[in-house]
This record gives C-alpha cells, sequence and structure tokens, in this order.
C-alpha cells in the first residue's frame, strides 16, 4: 500500500527560475504551480514522488531541498500519481517530507542566440563565467527533433586537418562524425586540438565555429582546451559546456544534448559550420549506468543499459549537413577504450552509429609516433565521396587503397619476422616489412605542430610506395602508375644520383 | 469519430511504452492515437481492459489522463502506385512530403497517406468485362516508372465476375473495376489495398530456389550464391562492410524490384542511397536504379519502437510486388535494431528476458520473418511465379558471432556471408570470409548458372575452392616453420591463391568498373587467374624455375583484368594465350 501523502498547493513562486517562461509555451502550471512534499522514497539519483497530477514524461522538475538549495531533475517514468525522477545533481541532502518538487511543465530548454559564443556554461547550460546571462533569442528543448533522412544533404565536402593519416587515409568531411577512440594517457586531446587548430575547407573563408562539451573530464583538461581556443584566437568563435570530474555526474546526461542544442541553433539557423567536440563519453555512459542500475532494469552488456545504443544515436545522428542550410555540424567525440578494448560496449557501439573511427595505439603512442593512430582499424565511411578530383586530387583513392593493402601485407610480414626471424621472409615480404616502418615513421608520425597540405600528403604516399614494385600496385590504376608511381620513383631516382 | 466510452485513459508512459485503461474494445495489435497530439501507437498487450501500447513517435511531454484513441484496425500498409521510388519511415509516412510539410525536423503527430492521393495513374484494363476471377487476378496495369508494370490484383478474399471495368486515369482511391461475388454483393475495386503488416500475404505454393540471383559481386556469385527467393545473412562488426554489401546488392542483384529497409541505422547511408540510386544505371535496361526502388528509412535517431515495425512495413510491401509475379529483394540493415528494439519494448513491460535481455521469443519472430521469404505460385489463376529474397545484416556487440540475433537467424537462413574485421583492416573488400561462409544453395542454383555460362565456371569455381583451402593449411605451416618449408610446387599454390585473393575476390565497390561483374566476366577472370596456375604449375614440372614464373610480366595484365569494361571483357580470354606464350618463351630460355 502506497502511504497516505500530503499534498500541499503552493503560490508560484514570485521569482522563477527565468523571466523567460512565460513566453516559452502555455502550461498548465502557469495559473497554479503546485509544490509536491510527497517524495516517497530516494535511491541514487531517483526520487519518486507519489500523489502527483498531470504530471508528463520528460518533464522538467525543480527540486527545493530544506537548506534552500535548489535543484534540477527529469521525469523517467510517471505510473499513474507516481513520477520516477532522475536529479541531475544527485539526491545527497534530500530529506522525504522536507523536500519540494514542482513541475515545470516543459522539457529542458535552453537559451540560445548568437551571443553564445564566447561564452562558457556549466553541463546543463547554465552561464559558469562571471558575465550576465545571456539574452536568448528563444529557448529550445535540448533534445531536440530527429533530422528527417530525406532532409539530410550528404557530407563531401573535404575538411583539411593536416593530419596525414587524416586526409590521406580517413578523410574527414563536412558534417561527419568521427570520433577519437582512446585509452587514458594517450595524446587524444592534443590530437583534438590539433584537428580544431588546423582544420580548413580548402578555398572557403569562413572558420569553424567550435561548440565544446565536457563531461567528466578533470579541469586540467578542460584548461588545455581553453589556452590552445585563446591561443589561436578560437575562443571568440567557440561555446563550452562544462561539466567537470567534480561536478555532478547525472548532469552529464544532458550536457551532450545541451552542446547539440547549441550547434543545431548555430549550424542550422546561424548557417555556422560547427565542429562539435565531446569529450570524454565514457563518463557519460557510465552516468547512463548509473540511472539504469538504480532503476533496476536489465543490464545490457557490462552493466551498460539495452538502450545505451539508442540513447548514443540520438545524440551523435544530430550532426550532419541539411538541405537548403548553409551551415553544417562536425562532431568529432572522444571517448577511452576500458583497458584499450574496442570491443567495449562504449566504443563497440559508438562505431556502430559514428561514421567511421580514429583509433589511437598505445604501442605506437610507445614507440613515439605522433599521433599514435592506429591505422589499419581506423576508417572514415564518408571519405568515399570527399575525395578525388576537384576535392583533393584525382589520386587519391587508389593511393589510399594501395596503401592500406601494402602496410597491411607489411605489418603481416613483421609478425612473422617476429615469429621467425627476419631471415624466414622472402625478399618481397622485407620490402613490405620496410615500407611498412618507413609508414609509420614518416606518413602516421608528423608531430602535433605540423600543419601538411593534402598534396604535400599525397606525395608523401606515392614516395613510400616506391619502396615496393610496381607489379605490387595492385589498386592502382594504370594512368596514376604512370602519372604519380613512375614520376615519383624517377624524381626520387634522379635526387639520388645529384647527392 | 469515435464514441467518447472508446476512449481510453493513459496510466503510464515509461519511454516508447505507454500503458492505458479503457481499452475493452480494442485487440492486439490495433492501432490507437495517442494523446491529442495523436501519436501513432500498436497494442501489443492487453490484459483486461488494460493495453500496452508500443509508441512510434516520441512521448516527451505525454502523461497519465490523457487520451487514447482506438481506430480498431491493425498496423496496416498502403499498397498500390506510388510505392516505387518513395522513401518511407517504419509506419510507411511518406518523409518527403513530411519533409515538405514540416521541414527538416520529424515533428509529432504527422497523418500523411502512404500513396497519393491526388495523383492519376493510367490503368491499362487486362481483364474483360464479364470475365470470372479470383484473388490476385491482373485487373490490370499501370506504368508506374520505367521498369516496374504495377499489376492491380484482385485483392485476396475477393472472387466473382467483373461487371464493368475502366480504362484511362484514375486516383488510388478510384474504382477502377466492379466485381459481382458469388452472394451478388458488388464490389468496387480500387488500385489501393491495405494489408496488416503482421500478416503474411497469401501465395499458393512455395518451391525451393532454384535459380541464382546475380550480385556482381564476384566472392558472392562464384563461391556463396544466392538463389531467387533464398535468405541470406550478413553478420559482420562495424566497419567490416555489412551496409557497403546491402548496397552493393540493391545496386546490382538482378531483381526487378528492390525493398531496402534502414532499420536504425545511419541517417547518411539513406541519404546517400537517395542520392546516388537515381543517378545509377540499371545494366541491363540502361535506367535510374532508384525506378525500381522502395525505400523504407527508419534511422538511428528516430523512435525506436517504428525501428520494430519497419521490417514488417518492408516485407509485406516485398510480398505486394511478389505477388504480381515479380523477382523481389528485400535488404534489412540492420535486422539487430529491430531485435533490440523489441528487447527494449519487451524489457519496458518486464517480460521475462532470455538470453542478453532478448525477449524468449526473438527466435520465433526471427524465423517468421525469414520465412516471409521464398519462391511461390503466386495466388491467381494464371500459375505465375514471383520470387522475394531477403539479405539481412546483423550487428552482433563486438562482431561476436555468438549473440542471440546472429545464433537465431543463422539457424533459419540459407547463406552466411561471414565478414571479418582482420580483412576489412587490410581494406580487402567485401571482407567475406572465403573460408568461414557458406551457401546452401550452391548446387541447387548450379544448373541455372551452367544455362548461362556452361560447366567450366563451375569447375574453376570448385579448383580454386579447393586452392584456397589448401592455402589455409600451408599458411599453418608457414607461420610455423618459414616460407622455406614450403617446396616450388607449394609456394606456386600459395602464389596462386594470393591471386586469386587479390585479382579476383577482392572487389572494389567506389570504383566505376570494378564495382560490378557480369558472371560472364566473372568467368574469365577466373579462368585467367586458374591458368596461370596451371600453366605454371606444369612449367614447374618441366624444371622452369619459380621466380621467372613469379615475374612473368603478364600476371600485370591478370591483375587488372578487373577494369576492362564489361563491353571488352573478350578481350580477358587474350590474356590466356598471353600466359601460354610466356611461359612458353620462358622454357626456350631454360632450353637454351
Ligand atoms: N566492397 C567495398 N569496396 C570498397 N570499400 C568498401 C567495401 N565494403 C566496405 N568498404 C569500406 O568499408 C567501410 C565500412 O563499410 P560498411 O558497409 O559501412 O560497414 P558496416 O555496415 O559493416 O559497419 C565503407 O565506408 C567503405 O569505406
Ligand atoms: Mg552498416
Amino acid at each position: 500500500m502506497t502511504p497516505h501523502n500530503t499534498r500541499t498547493r503552493n503560490t508560484p513562486r514570485s521569482t522563477p527560475l527565468n523571466a523567460k517562461k512565460a513566453s516559452v509555451k502555455g502550461s498548465r502550471k502557469l495559473q497554479g504551480i503546485i509544490d509536491y512534499q510527497t517524495i516517497s522514497s530516494v535511491s541514487g539519483p531517483l526520487l519518486l514522488v507519489e500523489g502527483v497530477d498531470g504530471v508528463k514524461y520528460e518533464e522538467l522538475v525543480e527540486i527545493f531541498l530544506p537548506s534552500g538549495e535548489r535543484r534540477r531533475g527529469r521525469v523517467l517514468e510517471v505510473d499513474k500519481d507516481k513520477a520516477l525522477i532522475q536529479i541531475f545533481e544527485g539526491s545527497s541532502g534530500i530529506e522525504i517530507g522536507q523536500t519540494r518538487v514542482r513541475f515545470l511543465g516543459k522539457g529542458i530548454t535552453i537559451g540560445v542566440s548568437e551571443e553564445l559564443l564566447g561564452r562558457v556554461f556549466d553541463g546543463l547550460g547554465r552561464p559558469r563565467d562571471d558575465s550576465l546571462p545571456l539574452i536568448p533569442e528563444e529557448f529550445r528543448d535540448i533534445n531536440g527533433l530527429p533530422i528527417n533522412p530525406f532532409a539530410r544533404a550528404y557530407p563531401n565536402e573535404f575538411i583539411q586537418t593536416g593530419i596525414s593519416c587524416i586526409d590521406g587515409l580517413n578523410t574527414l568531411v563536412r558534417g561527419q562524425k568521427l570520433p577519437l577512440f582512446s585509452g587514458s594517457g594517450l595524446p587524444h586531446n592534443r590530437m583534438a586540438a590539433q584537428i580544431a587548430r588546423q582544420a580548413k575547407v580548402l578555398g572557403a573563408e569562413e572558420e569553424f565555429a567550435v561548440v565544446f562539451g565536457a563531461m567528466g573530464i578533470t579541469f586540467e583538461e578542460a584548461q588545455f582546451f581553453i589556452d590552445d581556443f585563446r591561443r589561436t584566437g578560437a575562443l571568440e568563435r567557440a561555446v563550452l559546456f562544462l561539466n567537470l570530474a567534480d561536478d555532478p555526474a547525472i548532469e552529464r546526461i544532458a550536457t551532450p544534448r545541451v552542446a547539440f542544442t547549441a550547434a543545431e541553433y548555430l549550424a542550422f539557423t546561424r548557417n555556422y559550420h560547427v565542429l562539435v567536440i565531446l569529450t570524454d563519453l565514457t563518463n557519460y555512459c557510465e552516468a547512463l549506468r548509473e540511472i539504469s542500475a538504480a532503476r533496476k532494469e536489465i543490464p545490457g552488456r557490462r552493466g551498460y543499459p539495452g538502450y545505451l545504443y539508442t540513447d548514443l544515436a540520438s545524440i551523435y545522428e544530430r550532426s550532419g549537413r541539411i538541405k537548403g542550410s548553409e551551415g553544417s555540424i562536425t562532431l568529432i567525440p572522444i571517448l577511452t577504450m576500458p583497458e584499450d578494448d574496442k570491443t567495449h560496449p562504449i566504443p563497440d557501439l559508438t562505431g556502430y552509429i559514428t561514421e567511421g573511427q580514429i583509433i589511437l595505439s598505445r604501442s605506437l603512442h610507445n614507440k613515439n609516433v605522433s599521433p599514435p593512430v592506429d591505422v589499419l582499424p581506423s576508417l572514415s565511411r564518408l571519405k568515399d565521396k570527399g575525395i578525388g578530383k576537384g576535392k583533393t586530387r584525382e589520386d587519391h583513392a587508389d593511393s589510399f587503397n594501395q596503401l592500406y593493402a601494402a602496410y597491411a601485407r607489411g605489418k603481416e610480414a613483421q609478425e612473422l619476422a617476429v615469429i621467425l626471424g627476419e631471415a624466414a621472409l622472402t625478399d618481397i615480404d622485407k620490402k613490405f616489412m620496410s615500407f611498412a616502418e618507413a609508414f609509420e615513421a614518416r606518413y602516421v608520425s608528423q608531430g602535433e605542430y605540423e600543419d601538411r597540405t593534402i598534396e604535400e600528403t599525397l606525395d608523401l604516399g606515392w614516395e613510400l610506395l616506391t619502396m615496393l614494385p610496381r607489379a605490387e600496385m595492385k589498386r592502382v590504376r594504370d594512368e596514376y602508375l604512370e602519372k604519380y608511381y613512375d614520376k615519383t620513383a624517377a624524381k626520387l631516382k634522379k635526387e639520388e644520383e645529384n647527392a | 469519430m469515435n464514441r467518447t466510452e472508446d476512449i481510453g485513459r493513459i496510466l503510464k508512459v515509461s519511454g516508447p511504452l505507454v500503458v492505458a485503461e479503457g481499452m475493452g474494445t480494442s485487440r492486439m495489435y490495433d492501432v490507437v492515437k495517442v494523446s491529442e497530439k495523436r501519436l501513432v501507437g500498436e497494442i501489443i498487450g492487453i490484459e483486461g481492459d488494460k493495453a500496452s501500447i508500443q509508441v512510434y513517435e516520441d512521448t516527451g511531454g505525454i502523461g497519465p489522463g490523457e487520451p487514447v484513441y482506438p481506430t480498431h484496425e491493425p498496423l496496416s500498409v498502403e499498397l498500390g502506385p506510388g510505392l516505387v521510388e518513395a522513401i518511407y519511415d517504419g509506419i510507411q509516412r511518406p518523409l518527403s512530403d513530411i519533409a515538405a510539410k514540416t521541414g527538416s525536423f520529424i515533428t509529432r503527430g504527422i497523418e500523411i497517406p502512404a500513396l497519393p492521393r491526388d495523383k492519376k495513374w493510367n490503368f491499362v484494363p487486362q481483364a474483360k468485362k464479364g470475365q470470372k476471377v479470383t484473388a490476385g487476378d491482373i485487373l490490370g496495369t499501370v506504368a508506374e516508372t520505367a521498369l516496374i508494370e504495377h499489376r492491380i490484383m484482385v485483392p485476396p478474399g475477393i472472387e466473382g465476375e467483373i461487371v464493368e471495368i475502366g480504362k484511362g486515369s484514375f486516383t488510388v482511391e478510384d474504382t477502377v473495376a466492379v466485381i459481382k461475388t458469388a452472394d451478388g454483393k458488388k464490389v468496387n475495386i480500387i488500385m489501393m489495398q491495405r494489408w496488416p503488416v503482421r500478416k503474411p500475404r497469401p501465395y499458393k505454393r512455395k518451391y525451393a530456389p532454384h535459380e541464382i540471383l546475380t550480385t556482381g559481386q564476384r566472392i558472392i556469385d562464384t563461391f556463396y550464391p544466392l538463389g531467387k527467393g533464398g535468405t541470406a545473412c550478413v553478420p559482420g562488426p562495424f566497419g567490416s562492410g555489412k551496409t557497403v554489401i546491402q548496397h552493393q546488392l540493391a545496386k546490382w542483384a538482378d531483381a526487378e524490384v528492390i525493398v531496402y529497409v534502414g532499420c536504425g541505422e545511419r541517417g547518411n547511408e539513406m541519404t546517400d542511397v537517395l542520392i546516388e540510386f537515381p543517378e545509377l544505371k540499371d545494366p541491363k535496361s540502361g535506367e535510374p536504379m532508384m525506378k525500381r526502388t522502395v525505400l523504407i528509412a527508419n534511422t538511428s535517431n528516430m523512435p525506436v519502437a517504428a525501428r520494430e515495425a519497419s521490417v514488417y512495413t518492408g516485407v509485406t510491401i516485398a510480398e505486394y510486388f511478389r505477388d504480381m509475379g515479380y523477382s523481389v529483394a528485400l535488404m534489412a540493415d540492420s535486422t539487430s535494431r529491430w531485435a533490440e528494439a523489441m528487447r527494449e519494448i519487451s524489457g519496458r513491460l518486464e517480460e521475462m528476458p532470455g538470453e542478453e535481455g532478448y525477449p524468449a521469443y526473438l527466435s520465433a519472430r526471427i524465423a517468421e520473418f525469414y520465412e516471409r521469404a521464398g519462391l511461390v505460385e503466386c495466388i491467381g489463376s494464371d500459375d505465375r511465379r514471383g520470387a522475394l529474397s531477403v539479405i539481412g545484416a546483423v550487428s552482433p556487440p563486438g562482431g561476436d558471432l555468438s549473440d542471440p540475433v546472429v545464433q537465431a537467424t543463422l539457424r533459419v537462413v540459407k547463406v552466411f556471408w561471414s565478414l571479418e574485421d582482420t580483412l576489412a583492416y587490410a581494406r580487402h573488400f567485401p571482407a567475406i570470409s572465403w573460408l568461414r561462409s557458406y551457401s546452401l544453395y550452391t548446387d541447387s542454383v548450379a544448373e541455372s548458372v551452367r544455362e548461362a555460362i556452361g560447366d567450366k565456371f563451375l569447375a574453376d569455381s570448385k579448383e580454386a575452392m579447393r586452392l584456397l583451402q589448401e592455402e589455409d593449411e600451408l599458411k599453418e605451416i608457414v607461420r610455423l616453420i618459414g616460407l622455406d618449408a614450403l617446396s616450388p610446387k607449394e609456394r606456386l599454390i600459395m602464389e596462386a591463391t594470393r591471386s586469386i585473393r587479390e585479382d579476383f575476390l577482392h572487389q572494389n565497390a567506389f570504383h566505376e568498373i570494378d564495382t560490378y561483374a557480369s558472371l560472364q566476366k566473372q568467368a574469365k577472370m577466373l579462368s585467367a587467374v586458374l591458368k596461370y596456375y596451371r600453366e605454371a604449375q606444369k612449367a614447374l614440372d618441366a624444371g622452369a624455375s619459380l621466380d621467372d614464373l613469379l615475374n612473368l610480366k603478364v600476371r600485370e595484365k591478370i591483375v587488372r583484368a578487373r577494369y576492362m569494361r564489361e563491353a571488352d571483357r573478350e578481350k580477358i580470354a587474350e590474356i590466356e594465350e598471353e600466359i601460354v606464350s610466356e611461359i612458353a618463351s620462358l622454357k626456350k630460355e631454360v632450353s637454351q
């Protein structure tokens, strides 16, 4: 039996959270907001309130603690007169009977305007800097709406990041979602900052606006990005949503949605090309797992909820381009793979949703390869329509196909050599092996501040391929063999003779 | 409109699941409209007057006390002219019209009919007044697109005499014929039928597939063919090439109608199809591929419950074209998302979970779905046959094939294309494992292959497979002892199989020529690859050096055969002559 609950009907507070509220959406509560003191149980970040009336799924909730503190929550489930609420700031200090709960009659929204740029907010979109609150042009629900696949424009504009193993092999295009799969201690932040610093669309003047969403990362990590953005002047074109390691964990569930709401406004209403960097998705997923566990849901793999795929998709799929809009949202989410395991549910489900992945490798990092990109399992699914004549260069597709095939064979030879010794290799396998070594040392490794043009990257590729016999260039068309392979070989020979 | 006593009240909202009371007049699988927003839902459980409803739209902002309006109709699709070239969501709402109405983002509670109501189609009668007809008989045709003649059939359940038949321009709701049934009732026939998606459409008889469904993909047609009316699955980890294979089949399979279901996957992949298919030309007719394609897109950002419905929507549309006597192929990418949607709803219903949290009825649902494929004798009196081939992608967590969805699928489908990440990493595409995959149609379709291109190809294919198996054993030896342990003959095998893998099985979907190879071209390519092996083997026996044989110039030509246009495919045979003559000149050198 449910305990008998007292209901208190209060008059609305004289100062509502934001003065704009009345203009947001008509709501039943505006005439008489009801505060409930009928919390019947608290478990982890969840509250159960009983005796409620008219509560809606996904509704925004305010929670007033006896201390005067105000927290925010969201309705996770409503069953007759019982509402299950997820509290963003956690439930510590909440006392049954003392705490009041108010349902606000709307979903979670943030205010958006061009003034977002240059500002710093917390993980729920409240100003974190000292300046005045934003004067919003409009309020938007942070969950957004699904983009109609019919309305999408296919991403196909090449972004030059200046990093060879991205530009040459796993080309990024405007509107793509390309995550960095990393591990703790690997330089993913530096790589993401390098991309943000160097990314440009050839022939286009506009620079990217950056939306940065931090979930549970340390102050130091966040400061690294802020300093880098400041140094390059990107900070003025950036909006930051920070939920740091010591901020409430559950708040992280809102952060990427808040960030995307800002990004969608900037891209599709204000026509910016937006680069969204989200880090670290692993912390986000852990917050989600905490909620799921508190709800006693049947856990999926490694305790993560069965709907993790759908949940992540509702974030990642908000990137892209849409027809009739000048702007775009390019997403680089960063996640650290627990135990460097790519089959862990977080990287696994991410890889199933995003348009490729860049994987960092600990062993390459230890070999001082920078950035330590594990080229073989890395992938850009959208490269095919973003490269070639008029975009990068005609030989690009054949060149990366050949580089991949050659590197894979070189790695195979390397493995064989480890087991049986180099002497056991055929001459041709030895050539592939030295190719693989040179490829890692010169093509993959380039350092944090080297910004290579796409021509430099492609030329370097051919230079390395000439280490292999022409007959092995199986993935290259005849015309490009002559135009690129033969020419490069001849040029190198000449240089050698001159030297 | 509903009588007030029919209207239910919401009790509970938990994600896509809504529970309502006062639903006594509704039945299982009825469609209901939830709240004043009229969100589309389907009843998936009934207890007393309480109904559990899976809602096909986002339920944010909905709460207890709000109304639920019954429709007393099961979830159905509209079938008739206007399907081809359309793109629908999981419950057959046209996404193009939605975009026109609400802009780039999908809002809730949109009601737009699946088939355009105002469009007129030219109906050409085939049946005559006075003719006795039964369900499935063709009354007339509409040239829906340059590739599809839409056959207007007597709907299931109707039989009688045509008392009137029209000719000329009609909408899908206009009466094109009147049939008088045995009990004297006159039934108006319109060009549109409605059919509940969860109920298979009837046919007379099923047959085992015996004709190859060529796909233009070498490893598939040569080693692991699919039969028309057959079933196949493509499981693999992310990035291993499931979607590209599905797209390749949608482009190049020699089916007459393609139904492509994007179930819970990426939005851009559907956009890709929408942009590419109208540009791509069908190799036979020269017409754009889109003119034979129906798209269902319920991408991963769209409501999860509609994912569950999308595969049924797709297969029902596919069956409808099968009923016209067409060979239809349906691709579902990915069936795992469908299964996960089932799991999510089942979890919220608090059903007893089976393996990995999937409901106990998972395998039954998967089996029922694939069972809707088949080569059938259609209903109607003309004995025509139609085929529905179904190819499902499966996305197991971590690529682990012990996943319940993979296992349940393997128990019912007859072709298994096993994707391997190591092949994908080396960009060996399609990353279909030549050793682990299988097709149970190889023998049954052999006769149709023989008819198309003769015996040699079948023999060559067997020989190539034997060599690949031998290579696997030899590789093991090399791994343990090194290449030195192999005799020159064995090393030649290793070279031959490298050539089979790299020059024949590898196929670049994004290369304008390589993307498709006719059976004829496949046969010539394989023949050239094996010719080299056989001739080199003889030469080796006669004392030629392995190195010389490996360095023959003609080998580069074998590599490039894939880039020869279909029009020039006869020239591939010339390579074989060059192989013979180059080896002959080697011999001369040796004897000198
Ligand atoms: N036949 C092919 N030819 C060339 N590239 C391919 C082929 N198959 C797959 N790929 C490459 O692999 C990537 C991933 O393939 P995809 O089908 O999207 O994988 P999955 O659906 O299994 O995640 C593609 O973006 C493409 O670059
Ligand atoms: Mg896919």
